[in-house]
């Protein structure tokens, strides 16, 4: 083994202390993590994924979750082709102004925009259902969606275009049997992306939701602060939500770093 | 060569409703916020530039916006020479490639409330792995709700784990895509291993790096969950960055007027630097 190979190692086994000390916790009973230090659980149990399994309240946080990330998916996906489609292929009036105040949207801190929001949604009767959160979050995954897209679409020759309407095709038939799937990659960078920072993000999700849409990450404060301090419930509640993340990344690892490198800028 | 299509509009249309919709209208309200006073009651008056004046001179602004950028620096300091040197010792091809990518992308997708939580089980002084270590095994004295270093340490520390696996992702995208040819090149020539990363790799992952500089750039500049459920933004005030501090005025005072004026200032700070890092870019390219 070369010592050049140690670097990754040490970086990895210093990321997975941190998860490694959540699994841990969420295999220990209140006693035992409140009575004193143990590297191992010591009276192991699966108490903490029971309680979360049989309680409404917490496991329709998860269903809420993956509601409303895949709506968002589907709503950036679906507006986000077309678009990057034109700025990938068309020169428009305003096209560069329009592309870069579409980024500027990627930089506004979502504490800024939390209290309007909460205030439009409730205005339009969207507060509290999964359209809200998914809408929301589409200000800042439709301009990343449109970033990555563009970079993919831009690096297919134009000739297939051209090719596919002197063939006789219309361009909504080319652009979905012919284009979208010369370009599949991207989509799946894209489609992750959109799927990660809505998974994350807590701030504007828990804002725009009371009780019907309410997402894991807000059930996960809610318990902190109310239930007394239930360490256990509470790691074995953050050990769930690591687990989609890693399917998805684990289907897409050969694309993201692909992604970004193709993109734009 | 793109063909001038004024059809481009109609493609772009979708996109535009829906983006305009969630950030014309909010930043709208925020400006009209900005500009008057409330005494509850849904009755507002007139206030011209007096919020704008209030937050530039307050020290409580400054002292936030101090911090912020201390944090962005520190973190910027670390990751991004860190990230280019973990993406340079990974293997390039092979079966350790996927496992390491998947091991290092990991931390990115768990919700930010949790990278809080965890690390606050982390570090617990008495229960947490880190606390325990370094408290009874160790013997240093490290309590992240008293000590304001001992906080900061840990929300560094923390937003390290966190990102620079997206550094790692964009440097390797960067490396990988150098054809093989350029190092054999590099070997008959008899070039060092500095001179293949100073004349070699660093200019092929300039553009990746460049991007990386502004997402860590924007997205540090607006962390609000990860801080905020670690430590609250305390001991006191000591880790209170922009985005908390904005909260903690316009929810927990409910100061519309003077947090809608802090809301455009931040913003403004944050589009004036993406500006400048994006116009850099655009150069380079030209």
């Amino acid at each position: 083994m070369r010592p050049r190979s140690l670097v990754p190692i040490i970086y990895i086994v210093f990321l997975m202390l941190p998860i490694y000390w959540l699994v841990a916790m969420s295999f220990k009973t209140t006693n035992e993590i409140l009575g004193g230090f143990s590297l191992f659980p010591q009276d192991f149990t699966l108490e903490n994924y029971r309680a979360i399994f049989t309680d409404p309240t917490w496991y329709w946080g998860y269903i809420n979750s993956i509601i409303y990330v895949t709506l968002n998916t589907v709503i950036s996906l679906a507006a986000a082709l077309p678009a990057a489609y034109a700025f990938s292929r068309y020169s428009f009036i305003g096209d560069k102004h329009l592309f870069f105040w579409l980024l500027t949207n990627r930089m506004a801190p979502a504490a800024v925009f939390a209290l309007p929001f909460f205030q439009l949604y409730s205005s339009v009767g969207l507060f509290d259902t999964h359209l809200a959160v998914a809408l929301a979050h589409c200000l800042f995954n439709i301009p990343l969606a449109v970033w990555i897209l563009e970079g993919f679409m831009s690096s297919v020759p134009k000739e297939l275009d051209e090719t596919a309407y002197v063939d006789g095709y219309s361009f909504p038939r080319f652009f979905v049997t012919i284009f979208i799937p010369a370009i599949k990659a991207g989509v799946g960078v894209a489609a992750f992306f959109c799927f990660m920072f809505s998974w994350v993000e807590l701030l504007l999700a828990k804002t725009l939701t009371a009780v019907e849409a309410k997402p894991i990450a807000a059930t996960m404060t809610r318990t902190a602060s109310s239930a007394g301090y239930e360490l256990g419930l509470l790691a074995a509640a953050g050990v769930l939500t690591i687990i989609p993340g890693a399917i998805v990344i684990y289907f897409v690892r050969n694309y993201i770093a692909k992604g970004f490198a193709l993109g734009r800028v | 060569m793109r063909t001038h299509n004024p059809r481009g509009w109609l493609f772009v249309l979708p996109v535009l409703v829906l983006v305009a919709f969630n950030a014309l209208i909010p930043l709208m309200t925020v400006v009209n916020y900005s500009v008057q006073e409330t005494f509850g009651n849904n009755q507002f008056f007139w206030a011209g530039l007096r919020w704008f004046e209030e937050i530039l001179r307050s020290e409580r602004f400054h002292a936030a916006l101090g911090r912020q950028l201390l944090f962005t620096a520190t973190i910027l300091v670390i990751e991004i020479p860190l990230g280019v040197i973990i993406a340079l010792s990974m293997p390039r091809h092979g079966i350790w490639v996927p496992v390491c990518l998947v091991l290092m992308a990991l931390p990115l997708l768990i919700p930010w409330n949790v990278v809080g939580a965890m690390w606050n089980i982390f570090t617990l002084p008495k229960i947490g792995l880190l606390g325990y270590t370094l408290n009874s095994v160790l013997g240093i004295d490290y309590n992240m709700t008293q000590s304001p270093t001992a906080a900061w340490v840990t929300v560094i520390t923390m937003d390290v784990w966190h990102w620079t696996s997206l550094v790692v992702l964009l440097a390797y995208a960067g490396l990988i895509s150098i054809p093989p040819a350029y190092y054999q090149a590099a070997k008959i020539d008899g070039a060092s291993n500095w001179s293949v990363f100073r004349y070699i790799q660093l200019p092929k992952m300039n553009r990746v790096l460049t991007i990386a500089v502004l997402l860590r750039f924007m997205d540090s500049f607006n962390i609000y969950t990860e801080p905020f459920v670690l430590t609250g933004g305390g001991p006191g005030n000591s880790t209170t960055l922009l985005s908390i501090d904005l909260v903690k005025v316009a929810l927990g005072q409910f100061d519309l007027g003077p947090a809608a004026a802090m809301s455009l200032i931040y913003f403004a700070i944050a589009l004036a630097v993406s500006w400048i890092f994006y116009a850099l870019m655009t150069r380079d390219r030209q």
